[in-house]
């Protein structure tokens, strides 16, 4: 661990201007993925700014019904809370199939949005690592790649982004609010996660900026919701594969669908074609599979994971059952 | 037993005594104890596995805050090799020393050690350090990347194998494989150094398994007298074989400390705990068996190759159990090792067994399948009622006991043999079982016990509780024999001031250790009965044989006195008996060990390639149970590293450059609770005195054999998949 300057943020603005003022600067919240890295010497920041105290720790509904979740809103608070619960199960589900009690009592919104890959090569400061270090190489892309990314992957990365809450959040949709030295944008959460492709070291679309609050679209109703995260063991582990699945059902008609993948792409992955596919379709295996298929068509496997391909298949098809299942039953 | 009071400590549950300080902190870990003015050491690790080191570049490290000294080849002092030998008791677990040469022979070896203020200046420095290597061709990262078959180190051969094979008329013939696997003690290897009487003593404390087995060692190492090192380990935070002997970040702690006059504490760190302390060597393991028709065995032959590392010869003897195993005339085990270039493997929790019990169990299995023969069945018609290796009886053997047992309480006798035919839902059930066994042995040992004058005794033994309840058995013992609770019995173990005792490993200490400790307080007894028959004693003018112990007192002709009121009539602050126990001839007559049966049903959700374990029922007999609670808590917890054996566990060497990239606890996956199934453990209780006065065989690892083949043969039941490789990793069974 190298030292570093620490500064504690009493407003927004405030944070945001220390950013500015430094370049190699880093927001921490819950440090659940800054402290670890900055002790393996992975991350280096010159500072710290500690935005524990901004007032960004509640979720509101607004006027539209939306909900506006603070940055700050932990983990653990935001997964137990009526409103998502009521609102948006597939969010609460994704969260709790994650990480431990311990870190998602930590963890934070805005964090998990930038939590960083699981990769070994990247946790090791003595490996080639594009992400950690331009041009450095890849060496998970030749190594050990049996967590590694099927989709989304570039020659430069194939690192995959290890969030549960975040494939809840592409299969809902979002808007981020980002406060910067130019104030306050919104962006699409869709957005937000960049492809590595040449730069795999921007990771997101972010310029000086403090996330403030994760809007979540409205709900599909009458809705079934479903996370199926597939893993070597029962908990606290990162994900093979998981699919994420929304259906409203009309009679026994998928009225809309959504479906997001997670633990095989290099950002949180939607599967718009596979969700368009789905539409007006009898809820039964055979729509799921066909969906399933569409969705993994540019799957790209490395030499340890090509099963991950028909892992998220079975992921998928679970989850998509399982959400019709119970659509009907909330239909009923 | 005329002295053995009423009623019974030993054999009783007994919380364990050490329970508080640990619940409250005063447990005094190695890595938790301070010295004034410490400094803190911390390894830099190698970044290649094979080559060389051209040079380091120390200089903006040195500049760091805090920062003392940095050790490395070229800056350390001239040290002499162990000798390494077990029978002396001054064995390693890495003979070279530290700094040495400039070779490198693993990833994550030695190159440096920082040493600094406080740890965190001491970690921020070595990070700093660079330094080039010239990288070498001709990298071995494993013996599943290579054909080569290594060097034989060990044979056994009895009757006509191959003949056997070769005209039997159901043969079976597979190759077996395991990963390497982590010990993963909670408690990191650590040091604290410290040199006094201008360093002509030294006084180490070390989370060890054998205090003085490094005492002899360091003394050796740095050419002291034996009595001028002391090698202290009250309480060591787990260690699983991997704490035996020492390794080389505590020679290097123990230089810093002299080079520099101050004491020096090295903490290794996680990624360096799993690099450079030793692991489970990965294993390929082939076996092939010859039956009957009926399911008589006509032959057996395994032969195992174990990996070790480029700087030592560690042998992790995957056949042991196989000759003894089966009532089979003919039988034949082969060992081999292979250097590749890890870091030096050890003993890891039933070493060398657990990888064998896998494979032979598996095959039996297999064997029973392609007889379609129940495996229970057929595993009965091959007991061994006594022991076809050496010819002798057994001391005490209950494993049909143990079968029956647990089958009849997992339920097995309505398990429908067809694959996949137990469905549940989404899930198929899957049944399958094993047998455990782990051989009973016994070390020399030696120990003291004060009756003190306030009626409470001090036992010592300088063997080690490492979190499996030494302490506590030793209290239970004292107590049996006193009538003094237990709670007012002190123990002093893990120092090597204290009488010699053994390594706390091999699953040997409670066979060693007890008899000694109950010698010494029947010295002590006998001292205080001297006293009290003396002149002007209690009991004076009575022979002290007619005195009767009980309840912490000493009672003759219906009058008693307890102890503390003898000790103060004759202004004595105590008597102290010293006592010691080793094997005897009883290994002529009978063999030893220990059996249990492992039953266990896996659920298979084939539609998301889920497995998990749902249920496992065991029965085990390892003699008498001193302390069942502790008793139990060593096969619970073996059967939950079983699972992590058999579904989870692997070290991963990069195919490229034999780098190891999962050296932490996330990436190295162990069950964590949501893995646990419901486990239910029967310990028969056959007390073995053929073995030992308490009747007590011993319990740290027997429970770890056999889980890993019930578990894949449940697999294989669950899916029609035979998986011979461990772990059994979801996409196998996609």
């Amino acid at each position: 661990m190298r030292t570093f300057a620490f500064a504690r943020a009493d407003s927004v603005a405030r944070a945001v201007e220390h950013r500015q003022a430094e370049p190699g600067s880093a927001f921490v919240a819950g440090g659940t993925t800054l402290l670890d890295l900055v002790k393996l010497d992975v991350m280096q920041p010159s500072r710290v700014i500690d935005i524990n105290a901004l007032p960004l720790t509640t979720v509101e509904r607004l006027p539209d019904d939306r909900l506006r979740i603070g940055a700050l809103v932990t983990n653990t608070d935001l997964a137990y809370h009526p409103d998502v619960l009521a609102d948006h199960p597939l969010l609460s589900q994704a969260i709790l199939a994650g990480a431990s009690t311990q870190v998602r009592n930590m963890a934070t919104t805005g964090g998990n949005l930038m939590q960083r890959t699981r990769c070994p090569y990247f946790r090791d400061a003595a490996a080639a690592c594009n992400k950690r270090e331009p041009g450095s190489g890849c060496d998970a892309r030749h190594g050990v790649n049996r967590m590694h990314a099927v989709l989304g992957g570039s020659r430069e990365c194939v690192a995959v982004h290890p969030s549960d809450m975040c494939v809840a959040l592409a299969a809902i949709g979002a808007t981020l609010t980002l406060h910067g030295p130019h104030g306050e944008r919104e962006i699409d959460f869709a957005h937000f996660h960049r492809l590595p492709g040449t730069t795999p070291h921007l990771e997101h679309d972010l310029d000086d900026e403090l996330i403030v609050a994760v809007t979540l679209a409205p709900p599909l109703m009458p809705l079934g919701t479903a996370y199926v995260k597939l893993r070597d063991r029962a908990s606290f582990e990162f994900a093979l594969a998981s699919a994420g699945a929304m259906l409203s059902l009309d009679e026994d008609l998928i009225g809309e669908a959504r479906l997001a993948l997670g633990g095989v792409a290099t950002k949180p992955w939607r599967c718009r074609e596979a969700e368009a596919l789905l539409a007006g379709k009898r809820a039964d295996t055979a729509a799921f599979a066909a969906a399933a298929d569409v969705a993994l068509a540019d799957a790209q496997p490395l030499a340890h994971n090509a099963f991950k391909i028909p892992l998220a298949r079975q992921a998928i098809v679970r989850a998509l059952r399982e959400a019709a299942r119970r659509a009907g039953e909330d239909a009923t | 037993m005329s002295d053995i009071t009423e009623p019974h400590v030993v054999g009783r549950r007994t919380p364990r005594v050490d329970g508080v300080d640990k619940l409250t902190g005063r447990a005094d870990y190695t890595v938790d104890h301070r010295l004034e003015g410490m400094l803190y050491g911390y390894p830099v690790p190698a970044s290649i596995a094979h080559g060389t080191l051209e040079s380091l570049t120390l200089d903006a490290a040195r500049a760091m805050p805090g920062v003392v000294d940095i050790l490395h080849h070229g800056h350390f002092p001239d040290l002499h090799r162990s000798p390494n030998s077990i029978r002396q008791g001054d064995a390693v677990s890495e003979v070279r020393l530290p700094f040495e040469d400039d070779r490198i022979h693993y990833h994550g070896q030695y190159i440096a050690l920082v040493v600094a203020e406080t740890f965190a200046q001491a970690r921020a420095a070595a990070f700093r350090v660079e330094a080039r290597y010239h990288q070498e061709a001709g990298v071995m990262t494993g013996l599943a990347a290579s054909d080569d078959e290594g060097e034989e180190v060990r044979h056994y051969t009895r009757g006509e194998p191959e003949l056997a094979f070769g005209i039997a008329p159901v043969i079976l013939d597979e190759t077996y494989t395991m990963a390497a696997e982590s010990h993963l003690p909670l408690e990191p290897h650590a040091t604290l150094a410290e040199w006094r009487e201008a360093n002509q003593r030294l006084v180490v404390h070390e989370s060890t398994q054998g205090v003085f087995y490094q005492r002899n060692a360091l003394a050796r190492i740095f050419d002291l007298p034996p009595e001028r090192v002391e090698v202290i380990s009250h309480y060591i935070g787990s260690g699983f074989g991997n704490k035996l002997f020492m390794w080389p970040h505590a020679v290097a702690t123990v230089a810093a400390a002299r080079m520099l006059g101050r004491p020096v504490k090295t903490v290794l760190p996680r990624q360096q705990d799993m690099m450079t302390t030793g692991h489970r060597p990965a294993s390929r393991q082939r076996i092939r068996l010859g039956a009957e028709l009926d399911g008589t065995l006509a032959s057996i032959q395994h032969d195992s190759l174990t990996e070790t590392s480029s700087v030592d010869r560690y042998v992790d003897a995957c056949g042991g159990a196989t000759p003894s195993a089966y009532a089979c005339d003919s039988v034949a085990t082969r060992q081999r090792i292979l250097s590749v270039h890890h870091g030096t493997p050890c003993p890891m929790r039933a070493p060398g067994e657990a990888s064998g019990v896998f494979a032979l169990e598996s095959a039996i299995d297999e064997l029973a399948v392609a007889l379609d023969m129940d495996p229970l069945a057929l595993r009965l018609k091959n007991y061994a009622h006594r022991d076809p290796q050496r010819g002798l009886q057994w001391s005490s053997k209950h494993l049909d006991r143990c079968l029956e047992s647990a089958a009849e309480r997992f339920g097995w006798a309505s398990r429908d043999p067809a694959i996949g035919s137990m469905g549940d839902g989404d899930e198929i059930i899957g049944q399958g079982m094993a047998s455990a066994t782990w051989f009973a042995g016994r070390q020399p040992c030696a120990a003291e016990v004060t009756l003190r004058a306030d009626g409470s005794v001090v036992a010592a033994c300088g063997t080690q509780d490492i979190g499996t309840g030494t302490y506590t058995i030793v209290a239970q013992t004292v107590a049996e024999l006193t009538g003094v609770p237990v709670e007012r019995v002190e123990v002093r173990l893990g120092e090597t001031r204290l009488p010699a005792g053994p390594l706390s490993g091999g699953s040997m200490t409670t066979a060693s250790a007890l008899p000694a400790v109950a010698a010494a307080t029947r010295e002590a007894l006998a001292a205080l009965k001297e006293v009290a028959t003396g002149p002007g004693g209690h009991f004076a003018g009575l022979a002290p044989a007619a005195l009767d112990v009980e309840a912490g007192t000493l009672q003759a002709d219906g009058r008693q006195a307890d102890f503390a009121e003898i000790l103060a009539r004759h202004r004595l602050s105590g008597v102290t008996g010293e006592g010691s126990a080793a094997p005897g001839d009883e290994r002529r007559e009978f063999s030893f060990r220990s059996f249990g049966a492992h039953f266990v049903e896996v659920r298979w959700d084939p539609g998301i390639s889920r497995l998990r374990v749902a249920r496992v029922v065991s029965s085990i007999d390892i003699g008498r149970a001193i302390n069942p609670v502790a008793a139990r808590n060593q096969v619970e917890g073996a059967i939950v590293m079983g699972i992590g054996m058999g579904l989870l566990e692997g070290l991963d060497y990069d195919p490229r450059d034999a780098r190891l990239i999962n050296a932490n606890a996330s990436d190295y996956r162990i069950p964590v609770h949501a893995d646990m199934p419901e486990i239910d453990v029967e310990l028969l209780d056959y007390p073995d005195y053929r073995f030992n006065e308490f009747g007590a065989r011993g319990i740290g690892e027997i429970g770890l054999t056999g889980i890993a083949a019930a578990i894949a043969n449940a697999v294989h039941h669950a899916t029609g998949k035979r998986v011979r490789d461990l772990p059994i990793t979801l996409e196998t069974l996609l």
